[in-house]
């Protein structure tokens, strides 16, 4: 999974440059949101910008950092959505779970 | 019958394969002239239930076996779309799955994916079929 992470602040964000979040490739993402996690950055935002498709798993590996985040009193907040991407959220009533912004320069600011 | 369209897919038990074939739904929605709606959003629907239904079928009927195979087939028939996906599993009972979407199981990490297919079509049955197991989705396309 092609994934880019940059540090401001006291946030990480992680690109994910993929078309899919599936379950073919989510379980890269939960990987490397436990290295961040592990390695004690608690405050991360997922930027899907790119992404035009997700399904459950790549909802549950979501649900799963939210998890550890909260666990460590950190914060997982999600960027850029596209209206696909947004719609399965709403299906699962898992946009009343997280914080979503239009923006990455959005959830930086919040 | 004139005017009806069956597409049949044949794939390895891998997750590597549900790119391929949401996206082969995708564009036959795409295409579908003779549904008045928006293609747009069935297409994005088709490509969801077909990722949703494989992903069933591939980790828990066929049990992330490699050696075993999955046929999906796609049927248009009128102002009706059915989506079958055989597996040759175990199976499991469809009526056992529970729904995630309640507030105290909201942040279940699985058990999304059948939920997400019963929301998106009109009626959804697992039944036995071929010496295996038949997901069978239908939609209006009225």
């Amino acid at each position: 999974m092609n994934l880019k992470t940059e540090t401001s602040g006291g946030s990480v964000i992680v690109f994910v440059k993929e078309e899919r979040l599936d379950a073919h490739n989510s379980g890269d993402l939960k990987t490397e949101m436990n290295r961040l996690f592990e390695g004690g950055s608690i405050n991360l935002i997922i930027d899907l910008k790119e992404v035009r498709f997700i399904d459950s798993s790549g909802l549950g590996v979501l649900v799963s950092g939210f998890k550890n985040a909260s666990t460590r009193h950190g914060t997982i907040k999600l960027s850029a959505m596209q209206t696909q991407v947004k719609s399965m959220f709403e299906l699962t009533r898992l946009h009343r779970v997280f914080d979503i912004y239009a923006t990455v320069d959005d959830a930086l600011e919040s | 019958m004139k005017n009806d369209i069956v597409l049949e897919i044949t794939i390895p038990n891998q997750t590597c394969y549900l790119s391929l074939v949401g996206k082969i739904g995708e564009s036959m929605a795409k295409e579908l002239d003779r549904y008045d709606g928006d293609r747009e959003e069935l297409a994005s629907r088709i490509n969801t239930v077909l990722t949703e239904a494989l992903v069933n079928a591939i980790k828990h009927a066929n049990v992330t076996d490699p050696t075993k195979e999955i046929l999906v087939r796609i049927n248009i028939s009128g102002k009706e779309l059915a989506i079958r996906v055989f597996d040759n599993g175990q199976g499991f009972d469809l009526n056992r799955v529970p729904d995630p979407c309640f507030d105290s199981d909201i942040l279940n990490e699985n058990g999304r994916g059948l939920f997400i297919i019963r929301s998106l079509m009109d009626s959804v049955v697992y039944k036995k079929a071929n010496g295996g197991n038949v997901l069978e989705m239908k939609k209006s396309l009225r």
